[in-house]
């Protein structure tokens, strides 16, 4: 009896949901297949082996347990790839986070409608262009010959400035550009946060006669701090996701020192050196650091935001 | 007319610097367009000889005709635009197709799915791995690899799904009570009703494709005539490939080459200039709808 209403229960749930499961079929296999299968490939880490021979086909003496990552930490060149990493997303983050908050405080002043639409459409545009264009940019206005800033200054008799193949300026041209690659498209968040922030507490400052710097500070920072304190776990949770192509872009053979991060360290190494073992346990490692900084961040955000990622 | 001159008159000095601070950023972002288009016109011995900075000088279309006439150039423009439209569309119907039973609160296996494709999101295996797959599944060196594994970004699916929630249950209750199939609702009821998210959700895919050449570099390095625009256009600029010329003893002049690669960024990001400004305000609302927590 019981048993006979489990399954007239099941067969009505059925009926009104099968077609919602046979939508599924696709997406689910996309994430199988394109997600979850790679990660069994991760086996190879753990093995000795060059030539890819299939998982259930490698001889025992060919797993070597942690040695790949022993050889890892051991290379002088990987090294420098996780400094460079980390350089590049302390000056990421310490530039091309608070530029963002700065530039939506201005453009929340600015009285002019018309003008501030404008000058929002244009400061999008850098992060609609590739960073391949953008590298090809930065070559057109850089160039140590021919970039146009350096013919304004070889013009005015100076010495060109080498922005783009000596380390450290080539270092500070890169951080800039991706702070200018993302600076307008950044103040989305927060100018939609600035929205919210309640009106009478401005008619209030003003009855008070505060000034249009005191209100900036004291009403319209405190009414987005906690969007700022989310975006800012937010961005520590994913400080080491260098982004590969503004590298691959931005890079040249008299700056390989410095512009060598993880992930180009990787292809390099792993798909143009089939060095495949080696590389792919360097992989599993920056990808199990991003998930645990991920984790700390969400758990930070929960503890001062309220709400997490998840 | 009276208004913005009496908004003019109240304007402070403190206004005047703010608009002086924006100028600058605007400056920041078209200098750098100006230049190279300046370079594309410019005669190969003005450029050596340092003459050009904003402005084109000894105006000439040749760089142009350079890049246009050559058929490899050609051909990647149009098979990346046709790449888009596909991508467009196959994406759109994949991610439509998990975001919409993932709305149902009585779908049973929901949450488990739900922590399954978001997981997704933050841990993946990494370049070898998938390198690994692609090999087994015969994915290298074929364009499909620049379709498949692409079909659904998890943020796209999250904007989409959470506007999808958006739509009053009510609507989808009372087409059922009248015996309609979820199908039915997501065809004449969900879909005319999210044409805003469909336009933010495609046009991300959209320059998404457009822009993207890391999986042609990576797994499509034997067939180069399924190379996207932005990788040509990466190794037109790494000098690892050159743009045929029409007239070789104009060609071997030093400085034609940096014409003629000005002229190939300005044809690529051409699209992309002309259609950002009116395809904006789509993607300001994905970046709002986004920053609700999946």
């Amino acid at each position: 009896m019981e048993k006979g209403r489990k399954i007239h229960n099941f067969a009505s749930y059925m009926s009104r949901h099968w077609a919602l499961y046979v939508m599924l079929i696709l997406p689910l296999a996309f994430f199988f297949v394109f997600s979850y299968m790679p990660m069994g490939n991760l086996l190879i880490a753990f093995m000795r082996n060059n030539i890819l021979v299939p998982v259930f086909e490698t001889p025992w003496e060919r797993w070597v347990g942690l040695d790949n990552f022993r050889q890892a930490f051991e290379n002088p060149f990987f090294s420098r790839a996780v400094r460079n990493t980390v350089m590049f997303s302390v000056l990421d983050f310490a530039v091309g986070f608070p530029a963002p908050i700065v530039l939506a405080l201005l453009l929340n002043e600015i009285k002019f409608k018309r003008f501030k639409r404008v000058t929002q459409t244009i400061s999008y545009m850098p992060f609609f262009l590739s960073w391949i264009i953008i590298g090809g940019l930065a070559i057109r206005m850089f160039s140590p010959t021919d970039g146009s800033i350096n013919n304004i200054i070889t013009n005015m008799g100076l010495d060109p400035v080498p922005f783009l193949n000596q380390n450290n300026p080539w270092v500070a041209t890169n951080v800039l550009l991706s702070v200018w690659r993302h600076l307008g498209w950044n103040t989305i968040i927060y100018l939609a946060a600035i929205t919210g922030v309640n009106p009478e507490l401005y008619e209030a400052a003003d009855m008070d006669g505060a000034t249009r710097i005191q209100k900036m500070w004291n009403v319209t920072l405190p009414g987005i701090r906690p969007v700022i304190l989310i975006l800012f776990i937010l961005t520590m949770g994913q400080i080491m996701g260098a982004d590969m192509a503004r590298f691959l872009a931005l890079e040249n053979l008299l700056v390989r020192d410095v512009s060598t991060i993880v992930p180009i360290f990787v292809w390099r190494w792993g798909l143009q050196g089939s060095q495949f073992a080696f590389t792919a346990a360097i992989g599993l490692v920056m990808s199990v650091i991003n998930l645990i900084l991920l984790f700390i961040a969400n758990y930070g955000a929960r503890k001062f935001g309220g709400s997490g990622l998840w | 007319m009276k208004k913005t001159k009496s908004r003019l008159k109240r304007a402070t000095f403190g206004d005047w610097v703010i608009v002086v601070i924006m100028l600058l950023l605007i400056t920041t972002c078209i200098l750098p367009v100006m230049t190279v288009v300046a370079t594309s016109f410019s005669s190969a011995g003005a450029i050596m000889r340092r003459e050009v900075v904003f402005w084109p000088v000894d105006f000439h279309t040749g760089a142009y005709a350079d890049v246009l006439g050559d058929s490899r150039f050609m051909w990647s423009l149009a098979w990346t635009a046709i790449l888009t439209v596909i991508v467009v569309v196959v994406n759109l119907i994949m991610t439509i197709l998990i975001a919409y039973p993932l709305t149902y609160d009585s779908l049973k296996g929901r949450k488990l799915i739900t922590v399954l494709v978001v997981f997704t999101m933050y841990f993946n295996a990494g370049l070898i791995p998938t390198f690994i797959l692609y090999r087994n599944l015969g994915l290298l060196n074929s364009p499909l690899v620049l379709i498949l594994p692409g079909m659904i970004s998890v943020f796209l699916f999250i904007i989409m799904r959470n506007f999808f929630t958006g739509i009053p249950s009510s609507l989808k209750e009372s087409a059922e009570m009248d015996g309609a199939g979820p199908l039915y609702v997501l065809i004449k009821i969900y879909l005319p009703l999210s044409t805003p998210v469909l336009a933010t959700v495609g046009l991300f895919y959209a320059v998404g494709r457009w822009n993207g050449f890391m999986d042609a570099l990576f797994f499509l390095t034997g067939r180069t005539e399924y190379h996207p625009i932005q990788l040509l256009l990466y190794n037109v600029l790494n000098n690892l490939v050159n743009v045929e010329v029409m007239d070789p003893g104009a060609a071997a002049a030093p400085g034609w080459g940096q014409a003629v690669q000005a002229a190939a960024i300005v044809i690529a990001m051409v699209p992309i200039l002309c259609v950002y400004p009116w395809v904006q305000k789509y993607f300001v609302q994905g970046a709002t709808l986004g920053a609700i927590k999946g």
